[in-house]
């Protein structure tokens, strides 16, 4: 067992060097002069020089990648031209936002696509089975952002005044607000790594409100979240609902399934605990893979609900062309959805025994 | 004793017809019930596409004069004033028909699902063909690279693409095609390292084919299969990923009748007008679920080792 996790984590290493490689050629193949796309066109000769040599534009391209990586290790992304501060600064004002939508989005896109899946598959070819493969296949071409907007109009506009109105914007109610953690917890102002954790922890709203007790503030956050989770899970949660199906149904067909029906077992305990447990292997891979969807569709999803996360800030860094924030951001997220497939491929040990085994 | 030939009665000979692969193939496609559906929908896409000057009623970009601005659809039948002109799908912000956008919308959309899918193929077909031919290094570099780019999300590797290249519709374009080069490169290598080492392959070399005529002859006909059922729901994800990026600002730019940047101008208004914003979804919607369901339905017609269970 040890042996797998070990090749696994060597093979990341290839994979690592790749993103990082990548982000760092894509800022360096700006078209035209990096200092003019950055700096502007009216940037004089002296500004530009002045420019390439703080930013150590004139090393050679060897040096330049081996102090970027430096600089991630560190956590330094460089500072954004727009809003001129350190862009790590941003990352962890903008990312718990959207790593909130997409972990409630995965919650519940995984939670109802097995359910679905599950009953599909019990009642085949039953008039709820096509219903929801139809649904499923309506599920995954719905572009994110219309079904956002659509949603926003459902639950703000038809359902107002009724008990179901739900708001179609923002991430808190007006006049809430909450304490950052170094407030609440009254820490000596914070540095280093420590420092990182506490503002990404004050960052990320619902964690904030529930650690400090303020069930006000979460209930709001959760109500907020409601129709950005929703219109963001349901792609995948279309596609888990097809391959908790379709693997079911290939379980089902096995001896091991007829001999737990023979012996009596309930049909509960068939479908739960002898063909899920076979099943879950390619329905876990699914769920991996629809990470980089789900974070995707979250920054997709926050210009909808005006969500103040990475999307937003995302595209007006490009229509700014603000690089260093565009750089950081693809790497965060690149890196985020190698660290969850690699827990992916670590949770089969847990899951397949024979994988124990080997 | 002598039997008389004729009372010997031959038992009428049922015949089975044989069929070549391709026509079970067709035979199962032509049954198969989303393929029905998803070819019943791209057949009426492709339709209204070929004859849109002549199905839109009005120019696509010039905007009407005595209308008002994002006006609710106006027709007859359903009981629209018949002093007025009729608007099927209403007005958009920008006083222009939008039902006519719609239909020019089409045109669009089928041209950047096919473009971005073609020039992916032809990139990725050239670099499977090159790194499964080759073999050591060569195939080392380009497969790892091509993981390297499987390990971002692929909407937001697109993004920053069109980041460094400057939004563009264009750019959008060659963002989304490269990043779907890495599936296509991992389907054709895999066909050349299957027939590579065969006996029929050996013997053509023998014969003089030319690398580029055993590709042709020997290998694209055993990966056409996976790259055809692969290239229709990447048509697909194609479509969205380009609606996603024009709805941000980053593709297509004003006036043009692209769905995603329609969705995108209007995405304000959903709550007065919310008709322009639904349309163009339901538009990008249906052609996307076209080629999802096409997609299916081929796959379970040309391979049916591949065919899941259903």
């Amino acid at each position: 067992m040890s042996q797998f996790l070990i090749r696994r984590l060597l093979l990341l290493l290839p994979v690592l060097f790749g993103i990082t490689f990548v982000t760092f050629a894509l800022a360096r193949i700006l078209p035209g002069d990096a200092c003019f796309a950055i700096l502007g066109e009216k940037a004089t000769p002296e500004q530009c020089d002045a420019f390439r040599e703080r930013e150590g534009l004139n090393d050679p391209i060897l040096t330049q990648f081996v102090r970027y990586l430096g600089d991630i290790a560190r956590g330094n992304f460089g500072e954004s031209l727009k809003d001129s501060r350190p862009v790590l600064q941003i990352i962890l004002e903008r990312l718990p936002m959207t790593l909130e939508v997409t972990i409630g989005a995965m919650l519940f896109s995984t939670t109802f696509g097995i359910l679905l899946g599950v009953i599909s598959a019990t009642r085949r070819n039953t008039a709820v089975d096509v219903s929801t493969m139809m649904g499923a296949n309506v599920g995954v071409s719905m572009p994110v952002f219309w079904l956002g907007l659509m949603l926003a109009y459902f639950f703000a506009i038809v359902l107002k005044g009724t008990p179901f109105w739900i708001p179609p914007s923002g991430r808190l109610s007006s006049g809430i607000t909450i304490p950052p953690l170094v407030e609440s917890f009254n820490l000596q102002d914070p540095s280093g790594l420590w420092g990182i954790i506490v503002t990404f922890a004050s960052h990320t709203v619902t964690f904030n409100a529930l650690i400090t007790g303020n069930y006000e503030v979460l209930r709001d956050a959760l109500w907020h979240l409601i129709l950005p989770c929703i219109a963001v899970g349901t792609i995948p949660l279309s596609i888990i609902a097809r391959m908790t199906r379709s693997s079911l149904l290939e379980v089902f067909g096995l001896d091991y399934i007829r001999t737990a029906r023979a012996k009596g077992l309930r049909e509960r305990a068939v479908i739960f605990k002898h063909a899920m447990r076979n099943a879950l292997l390619p329905i876990v891979t699914v769920v991996g893979l629809s990470v980089g969807g789900l974070m995707s569709g979250a920054v997709l999803t926050e210009t909808v609900f005006a969500l103040p996360g990475v999307g937003t800030q995302l595209v007006s860094a490009i229509l700014s062309r603000d690089y260093a924030v565009v750089q950081a951001f693809t790497v965060i997220i690149a890196l985020i959805f190698v660290f969850v497939n690699l827990v992916v491929d670590f949770s089969y040990v847990f899951l397949d025994p024979r994988i124990r085994m080997q | 004793m002598t039997t008389s030939v004729a009372s010997i009665q031959l038992e009428p000979q049922t015949t089975i017809a044989s069929r070549s692969p391709l026509q079970n193939a067709l035979r199962r496609f032509s049954r198969h019930r989303s393929a029905q559906v998803g070819m019943t929908i791209l057949g009426f896409l492709v339709f209204i596409a070929i004859f849109a000057p002549a199905l839109a009623p009005y120019d696509p970009i010039k905007p009407l004069r005595d209308v008002k601005r994002r006006s609710s659809p106006c027709i007859h039948a359903l009981g629209c004033p018949t002093d007025q002109p009729q608007h099927f799908f209403g007005i958009d912000g920008n006083q222009r028909d939008m039902l006519s956008r719609i239909i020019y919308g089409s045109r669009l959309s089928l041209e950047i699902g096919v473009a971005t899918v073609s020039f992916a193929i032809v990139t990725g077909v050239m670099l499977g063909a090159v790194a499964g031919y080759a073999g050591g290094w060569t195939d080392n570099i380009i497969m790892r690279f091509m993981d390297v780019l499987l390990a971002f999300p692929s909407l937001l590797l697109s993004i920053a693409i069109v980041a460094v290249l400057g939004p563009g519709l264009i750019n959008a374009l060659i963002a989304i095609s490269f990043v779907s080069i890495p599936i296509y490169a991992r389907i054709v290598r895999a066909s050349v390292l299957q027939v590579k080492e065969q006996d029929f392959v050996s013997a053509s070399r023998a014969l003089g084919s030319s690398p580029m005529g055993i590709l042709i002859g020997h290998v694209m006909p055993n990966a056409l299969t996976p790259l055809i059922v692969q290239a229709t729901l990447g048509i697909a994800s194609a479509i969205l990923d380009a609606a996603a990026l024009s709805f941000l600002g980053l593709g297509a730019a004003p006036p043009t009748p692209e769905w995603g940047l329609m969705l995108g101008e209007e995405r304000n208004s959903v709550f007065n007008a919310p008709h322009l914003v639904f349309i163009p979804g339901i538009a990008i919607m249906l052609t996307v679920l076209a080629f999802n369901l096409l997609g299916d339905g081929l796959r379970d017609a040309l391979d049916p080792r591949l065919t899941h269970v259903s």
